[in-house]
């Protein structure tokens, strides 16, 4: 065995890339409480409070401290940057400093040149004429093979936040691979994989033997960049700190060169405490040394910067770059996967202050030891910067090490990869469908001239048979635009070092979206059981609705409109999967429109379900505002009834409550009375006023 | 036979243990000054449902209730005793944690039906969330335009049957507030011995924009809300009242 795993538990992972094997051979499963854990250093407070400074001179410079102009970003394009060399333990920044964003024109020039334009910056002329005139980018590449039609559902936002002219993302490479194998063993498996490919040269074998050439020159210049920071990376790692840094190089190397939508780094907590339980057993580190450097590694995450634009901003409610990181889960053995590192990662948020990057996230299960649940919910209680997921349901498809990249796609990490494909917006469609193609906006011919209603007053069965012949249309064109937008992508802007941190068999999910979804069910619910009377403009198309009676709506757990819901995701799933999709990709679909909901509501006109034009959809599988009367369980029990396997890339709902209406405030309410009154001798109590049970009880239903 | 619901909460968590779900009912007789829900008071635009559509609404989301159960508030519960003796007998058929949250007012131990009725029902009933608005019987006739001579005679039958009681007790500022009245109060659940709870409420007045809308003067206008940590000093005190009762016995 290697001297770096002396005193690993050996296995499969010895002779082939396997984290997982690593992990389960190796980790170890706390049980215990939070008390082990070690505030912060004064260097983590001195960095922070550098930090602070940084992030307010930024935001008083409008938003953005420095960009690059001239240098495009590779993994090795700068030299090293600090925030301050002597009291950083985990080091590296995307450019030669922090708070300097990186120039990364592959994905579109245009893009690229507005958002240092937007920002008071200007690309240098020499670069914008190289990818305007001698090299193309991914988005003139999908603009050259668009049809006429892709580009009016485009405009008209029937299909909206395509990956056309931007890095597609949610691609996790599996960082850990670089710790313990080192770049050189990763890069021997490489190269076996390109000596083995089949060898009559298909177009797929010829991209195949291109890509792995690719990630082979990326994992070389990997190990520049460690170089570039003084280590030697071609070696697994020795140590915690060495196991951090050199994960860290990995995720670092994708954020120089991919400006992608998500950019997550995967699952790294249970793998890197594995390091840390022999640093500690051997006297190596101590624990504040340990929270030292994940409170470092965790303010790197926090400093990933990408060169947007407002609009994009706009989009997504800020200029979230989804460095998810998924926590805990239970293994399939029924072991939980809680470490010691579990807790480190969470208590960052009390260390460093609370952000909403990293996204940390917990894979919840009821299985979850009680003493982490507990710590799960007071940090969330301080911070409210904890996701959580349901890792019951997700295990059964993607096993025990999966993670989510972006808020909610799940994929096993380097064996799978997504495929990312914005949203398709079905209240946009039910309008098409009624006007036929018609757009209600624009008033466009925008779909085919399939015949409109025509009636004053809707009929379900009508309306539902016009529906589905739009949105089986819709679907067509919504996945041929995703094919070429990822064929492109593979060919201009291709994730080099990520997906050489992939197998050679990767499972492609083919992502798909839906935004609208409650303002659909509410809008046919209406039409089915109350009456829906159109109001027409002087060329007959439908620009507003009446609604006449009370309707069964979305989100009250009522099985009249929630199955509506189940079946609308179902039916549009369906003609999704009936489309050829690019590299074998596995279709699927998310309801998730966290924070574009206003967008796409923006550019809808009036519904059946009296929602009026431009006012915003519900976020994700939510139900409309205010349309749920019956409180959260009610609401989260319309939800759940959405069904997973049509909806495998994540379902959201999003809701946010009042703290005192989650429970009694155990200070005002401290339960056995009996202890409370002391000398008093009476019968032991089993009441139970607010035992924590209570809250967690809730969160088992993510 | 149909209850008279004003409304149901799918996720009630401070009405009793667990996530519960909460049902509304209409009517009160009494008028408290403080009144949060003066929507349930009267029967209008009640909402007539079964015992067995709530307990199927349960049942659709049961796995969220797993440590709670069905509560019922209002509005009085006890105005409508068949109801929730139907309500429960279902529930508890199923195993579901029953509660009652209730001013008791309508206690009236000298009326043999109404007796039976209502030990038919507490039967069924785990756990009882009592309120006892003012301890001093001109000062609760001015409260809640009602004696509390049957409130405290229900909490002493509640006692006397062992049946699990919560106390709750709303402090208001300069009504319900002074030490005084605080300590009697405990005086007086010191001499209960089926209390397990004591949740003391801090006063607020997110009630007014309901008598807003119903187009009804609100009486505490120029009463401002109370702070936590003041309902918790005057728990304290009322905690010194049961201790001292405690001790005298």
């Amino acid at each position: 065995m290697r001297d770096e795993w002396r005193t690993f538990n050996g296995g499969v992972w010895e002779k082939e890339i396997n984290v997982r094997d690593f992990i389960q051979k190796n980790y170890t499963p706390y049980d215990g409480n939070e008390e082990f854990l070690a505030g912060p250093t004064q260097n983590t407070k001195d960095l922070w409070a550098q930090v602070m400074d940084l992030s307010k001179k930024e935001l008083e410079a409008g938003g953005v401290l420095d960009m690059d102009t001239k240098i495009i970003s590779t993994i090795t394009s700068h030299g090293p940057g600090y925030l301050n060399k002597e009291k950083e333990t985990i080091v590296g920044f995307q450019t030669d400093k922090p708070f300097k964003r990186s120039l990364q024109p592959y994905g579109g020039i245009r893009m690229a040149e507005k958002a240092c334009a937007d920002n008071g910056y200007k690309v240098d002329p020499e670069i914008s004429e190289f990818f305007t005139v001698h090299r193309k980018t991914h988005n003139a590449g999908v603009f050259d093979a668009y049809t006429p039609e892709m580009r009016a559902c485009r405009s008209s936002h029937i299909i909206t936040g395509l990956p056309d002219a931007y890095g597609r993302g949610r691609i996790i490479g599996d960082y850990r691979r670089i710790a313990l194998y080192g770049v050189d063993r990763l890069i021997e498996d490489k190269e076996e994989q390109k000596a083995t490919t089949r060898t009559i040269m298909y177009s797929d074998v010829i991209r195949e033997r291109e890509e792995l050439s690719e990630q082979i020159r990326a994992l070389h210049e990997l190990k520049k960049l460690g170089e570039i920071y003084g280590y030697d990376i071609s070696r697994p790692a020795t140590d915690v700190k060495e196991a951090i840094q050199w994960t860290y190089f990995g995720y670092l190397a994708a954020v120089k060169e991919q400006n992608g939508a998500a950019m997550s780094l995967g699952r790294t907590s249970t793998f890197i405490d594995i390091y840390a339980e022999r640093d500690l057993k051997e006297g190596k580190y101590t624990e504040e040394q340990i929270q030292e450097f994940v409170d470092h590694f965790i303010m790197k995450l926090r400093l990933v910067k990408f060169a947007r634009t407002p609009e994009y901003n706009a989009l997504f409610s800020g200029d979230p770059t989804w460095v998810t990181e998924s926590i805990g889960g239970v293994g399939i053995d029924g072991r939980h996967m809680v470490t010691k590192m579990s807790y480190r990662y969470l208590h960052t948020l009390e260390n460093l202050g609370t952000a909403p990057e990293p996204n940390l996230t917990v894979l919840w299960s009821t299985r979850l030891p009680m003493n982490f649940k507990r710590f799960c919910a007071k940090t969330s209680i301080m911070s409210s910067s904890i996701q959580y997921e349901n890792d019951d349901l997700m295990r059964v498809t993607h096993g025990d090490d999966y993670a989510i990249a972006c808020c909610v796609s799940s994929m096993r990490v380097g064996k799978e990869m997504q495929f990312f494909g914005a949203r398709a917006n079905l209240a946009k469609c039910l309008l098409y469908a009624i006007n036929g193609g018609v757009d209600e906006v624009s008033k466009k011919q925008v779909g085919p001239k399939y015949r409109p209603i025509t009636s004053e007053y809707l009929d379900y069965d009508e309306v539902m048979a016009a529906y589905k012949d739009m949105m089986k249309w819709l679907a067509q064109v919504y996945v041929n635009a995703l094919n070429i937008i990822h064929f492109m992508h593979d060919k201009y802007c291709y994730e080099r070092i990520q997906m050489a941190l992939h197998d050679k068999k990767v499972t492609r999910w083919f992502a798909t979206g839906i935004a609208g979804l409650s303002v659909v069910a509410d809008s046919l619910s209406a039409i089915k059981y109350a009456k829906v009377k159109t109001i027409r403009d002087e060329n007959g198309i439908v620009v507003d609705y009446e609604v006449e009676g009370d309707f069964p709506k979305y989100g009250n757990n009522d099985d009249r409109v929630d199955s509506i819901a189940s079946e609308l995701v179902h039916t549009f799933m369906n003609y999704v999967r009936g489309n050829h999709t690019y590299r074998g990709g596995i279709p699927t679909t998310s309801i998730l429109t966290i924070t574009s909901n206003v967008v796409y509501g923006k550019n809808t006109g009036s519904t059946p379900d009296g929602r009026k034009a431009g006012e915003p959809f519900a976020p994700g599988a939510n139900p409309m505002h205010h349309r749920d009367a019956h409180g959260a369980v009610a609401s989260l029990a319309s939800v759940s009834k959405l069904p997973f396997k049509d909806a495998q890339d994540g379902i959201s709902n999003t809701f946010s409550i009042i703290p005192d209406a989650l429970g009694k405030d155990n200070q005002v309410f401290m339960g056995d009375l009996d202890i409370e009154i002391a000398g008093f001798n009476g019968e032991c109590c089993s009441g139970g006023a607010c035992d924590g049970a209570t809250l967690f009880e809730g969160l088992d239903r993510e | 036979m149909k209850g008279y619901i004003h409304s149901i909460e799918s996720f009630g968590t401070v009405d009793g243990p667990g996530v519960r779900l909460v049902v509304f009912v209409k009517g009160c007789p009494m008028r408290c000054l403080y009144c949060h829900n003066p929507d349930t008071w009267t029967m209008d635009g009640a909402e007539e449902m079964e015992p067995q559509e709530i307990i199927d609404q349960f049942n659709s989301a049961r796995a969220y209730y797993r440590n709670g159960g069905i509560t019922v508030t209002g509005g009085e519960p006890l105005l409508q005793p068949e109801f929730v003796t139907e309500l429960f007998s279902l529930a508890k058929a199923e195993g579901i944690h029953t509660c009652i949250d209730t001013c008791g007012i309508t206690f009236h131990p000298g009326n043999a039906a109404y007796m039976e009725k209502l030990n038919r029902l507490l039967k069924l009933t785990d756990l009882i969330l009592l309120d006892i608005k003012h301890i001093d019987p001109e000062e609760h006739q001015k409260l809640c335009s009602q004696p509390n001579a049957p409130i405290l005679a229900f909490a002493r039958y509640l006692s006397d049957i062992h049946l699990p009681v919560w106390i709750r007790h709303v402090v208001v500022p300069g009504i319900t507030q002074d030490p005084h009245w605080l300590y009697e109060t405990g005086r007086f659940i010191g001499t209960l011995n089926n209390v397990k709870a004591l949740d003391v409420l801090p006063y607020h007045d997110m009630g007014k924009i309901k008598y807003e809308k119903l187009g009804m003067d609100y009486p505490l206008k120029d009463t401002p809300p109370l702070k936590k940590e003041e309902a918790m000093a005057a728990r304290k005190i009322i905690l010194e009242g049961i201790r001292a009762s405690k001790l005298k016995q």
